[in-house]
C-alpha cells in the first residue's frame, strides 16, 4: 500500500477512533491526520450526561484510548482546529488557521450539536447545553454553588441530567412541551414508567409545558412559561435534540438529506469520501430503510464499513440497532426500533418495580425491546429480532416461559 | 505496572502492561488489542468483551457477579473460567497473568 498517501479524518470521536484503528487494520500504511475543533482527545460521549457528570469518574476514565495508542498508530492530531471547507476538486481541506491540507482520502465523523433553543435569555450564565466534556465541566460549575435547577426538554438527555444533577444535591425540574416524556423516541408505557421513576425520586416533572423565556442579570434567575408560571432556578440545561453536522459536506456538493447520504459501505456521494455516525443518513439491510442514528454501536460499526471502503475492501455494514441509558439505578437497553409495532408486551411488573420488558410486535414478531434492568431479556431480545422468530404475546408476557426456549 | 498476557484465538501473545485499578477490557483497548470489542464501553450490558482466564489465575480474579453471570450463560461457548473483561479491574497480584479472547470477537 502506499506510504505517502494521506487520510483525514475531521472529527474525534467514537467514530473517528474505530476509524483509524480499522484503517491500520487493513493495511493502510500512510498517513493519517484527525482534526477536531474540541481541546481534547477522543472521548466518551455516553457517560457525560451519567458517571461523568456525576463526578464518579474522572477525565482519564472518559478518554477513550490511552494516549500512548495514538503514538502506536501513528496519528497527527489536530485539535482546536476547525475545518472551514472541503475542496473535493482539489482534494484539500482549508482549515481556520489558513493552512491547507491535501487529502488522497477523507472520512467525515463530524457528528451533531446541540439543537439551540430560540429564546430570550438562552445566553445567560448558567444555561448550559449538553453534548461535549466542556459542557460538562460548565454544568458542574453551575451545579457547585446552584439549588435550583430547570432542565428544558424530558429526552434521554434531560432525564440522565436531571438524574445525575439529583445526585450533586441539586433540585430538579423538568420542562417538557409535549403530553409524556420521550415522546419522540419511546412508547406511551414506557414514558408512563419514566415519569413514574423521576417523581419517586423527587424530580418535579412538568408536561405540556414551554419555556418562554429565561430572566436574570448576568446568571440565570428565573424560567418564565407559556403559561405565564414563573419559576426560580439558579441553572437551566437545555436538552432538545441534535442537530447532524452537515454543512461541510453539502457545501462540498456532498448529498445531503437529514444527514450526509452514505450508502452501505459508508461511502458519501463522493468516491474517495466516507462518512460515518450520528451525522451520517445511511440504508439499514436489516429494517430495509434509511435512518440516522444517535448512538455509539452505530458510529463504530459504520467506522469499520467506512475504513475498509477506504482501503478498497467492500465491508456493508448491516446490524441491528441498539441504545442503553443509566438513569438512578435504571438500566434501560433498547434492541431495534419499535416503528409500526401493532402491540406492546408487558414482561414483568411495569407499575411497580424497576425491573421489566416491552417487547414491541407486529405479526407476531418482534421489532424491538426495551429492557429495564434485564440485560439477559435484552441480549435474548436482539436474537430473537434478528431470527425473525414467532413469539406469540402470552409466551412473551409470561415469565415462567424462557425467552431462550422461543429461539429457533 | 502488571503486565498482562493477552492471548488471541490463533495464538498471537500480547505481554502488555495494565495500570492497577484500570479494567482488562480497557487495558487491551489502550493496548490495541482487538480482540475485545466492548460496544457498550463497560457497563456490563453487551457481552462483547468476553475473555477467559487461564484457570490458574481464577482465584486472584474472583468469579463473575451475579448480572455478569447471567450474560456469560447467554454466549455460544464459553469455559468455567469466562468473565466479561470490563468487570475484571487489574491489580498487583494478577502480574503476569494470561487471559485468552475468544474468536467470536474478531
Amino acid at each position: 500500500m502506499n506510504t505517502s498517501a494521506h487520510c483525514i479524518i475531521i472529527g474525534a470521536s467514537h467514530a473517528a477512533v474505530q476509524l483509524m484503528i480499522s484503517l491500520r487494520q487493513h493495511g493502510w500504511e500512510g498517513s493519517i491526520t484527525v482534526i477536531s475543533d474540541e481541546s481534547h482527545l477522543p472521548y466518551q460521549r455516553p457517560p457525560l450526561s451519567k458517571a461523568y457528570l456525576a463526578n464518579t469518574i474522572a477525565d482519564e476514565q472518559l478518554a477513550l484510548r490511552a494516549p500512548a495508542a495514538y503514538e502506536k498508530l501513528n496519528i497527527t492530531f489536530k485539535l482546536s482546529t476547525t475545518v472551514t471547507a472541503i475542496d473535493t476538486d482539489n482534494k484539500q481541506v482549508h482549515l481556520d488557521s489558513g493552512e491547507v491540507l491535501h487529502f488522497d482520502k477523507l472520512a467525515l465523523c463530524t457528528g451533531a450539536r446541540a439543537r439551540p433553543l430560540p429564546i430570550p435569555g438562552a445566553d445567560l450564565n448558567a444555561v448550559h447545553y449538553l453534548r461535549t466534556m466542556d459542557d460538562v465541566k460548565g454544568i458542574q460549575a453551575s451545579a457547585a454553588s446552584a439549588k435550583n435547577a430547570v432542565i428544558i426538554g424530558g429526552g434521554y438527555i434531560g432525564l440522565e441530567t436531571a438524574a445525575s444533577l439529583t445526585k450533586l444535591g441539586v433540585k430538579v425540574i423538568i420542562l417538557e412541551t409535549e403530553s409524556r416524556l420521550l415522546k419522540r423516541v419511546a412508547s406511551p408505557q414506557v414514558s408512563a414508567f419514566y415519569l413514574r421513576l423521576h417523581t419517586e425520586e423527587g424530580i418535579d416533572i412538568r408536561l405540556n409545558t414551554q419555556a418562554d423565556k429565561l430572566l436574570g442579570g448576568q446568571a440565570l434567575t428565573q424560567v418564565i412559561c407559556a403559561d405565564g408560571t414563573a419559576i426560580e432556578a439558579d441553572m437551566a440545561i437545555i436538552g432538545i435534540g441534535v442537530i447532524a453536522n452537515t454543512e461541510l459536506a453539502s457545501g462540498a456538493g456532498l448529498a445531503v438529506d437529514n444527514g450526509i447520504l452514505v450508502n452501505e459501505f459508508a461511502m458519501t456521494s463522493h468516491g474517495d469520501i466516507a462518512a460515518a455516525g450520528d451525522c451520517t443518513n445511511h440504508p439499514n439491510p436489516i429494517l430495509n430503510r434509511n435512518l440516522r442514528l444517535e448512538s455509539v454501536p452505530n458510529a463504530i460499526e459504520q467506522a469499520k464499513a467506512a475504513a475498509a471502503s477506504l482501503c478498497g475492501i467492500e465491508k456493508p455494514y448491516a446490524e441491528l440497532p441498539w441504545f442503553w441509558s443509566d438513569q438512578f439505578d435504571v438500566k434501560l437497553q433498547i434492541a431495534g426500533m419499535n416503528q409500526g409495532y401493532t402491540e406492546a408486551v408487558v414482561r414483568g411488573d411495569i407499575n411497580n418495580s424497576r425491573s421489566f420488558s416491552v417487547f414491541y410486535t407486529a405479526n407476531n414478531k418482534i421489532l424491538a425491546a426495551d429492557c429495564i434492568n434485564r440485560p439477559k431479556d435484552f441480549m435474548l431480545a436482539k436474537k430473537l429480532i434478528l431470527q425473525a422468530t414467532d413469539c406469540d404475546s402470552p409466551s412473551l408476557a409470561d415469565e415462567n416461559t424462557e425467552l431462550k426456549t422461543l429461539l429457533k | 505496572m502488571p503486565v498482562i498476557n493477552y492471548i488471541e484465538f490463533d495464538g498471537a501473545e500480547y505481554s502488555v502492561e495494565v495500570a492497577e485499578g484500570i479494567s482488562l477490557m480497557q487495558g487491551a483497548k489502550d493496548n490495541l488489542i482487538e480482540g475485545i470489542v466492548a460496544e457498550c464501553g463497560g457497563c456490563c450490558v453487551c457481552c462483547t468483551c468476553h475473555c477467559i482466564i487461564e484457570p490458574q489465575w481464577a482465584e486472584v480474579t474472583g468469579s463473575a457477579g451475579n448480572e455478569e453471570a447471567e450474560l456469560l450463560a447467554l454466549l455460544d461457548i464459553t469455559e468455567p473460567t469466562s468473565r466479561l473483561s470490563c468487570q475484571v479491574k487489574v491489580t498487583a497480584a494478577m502480574e503476569g497473568m494470561r487471559v485468552r479472547l475468544p474468536e467470536s470477537q474478531y
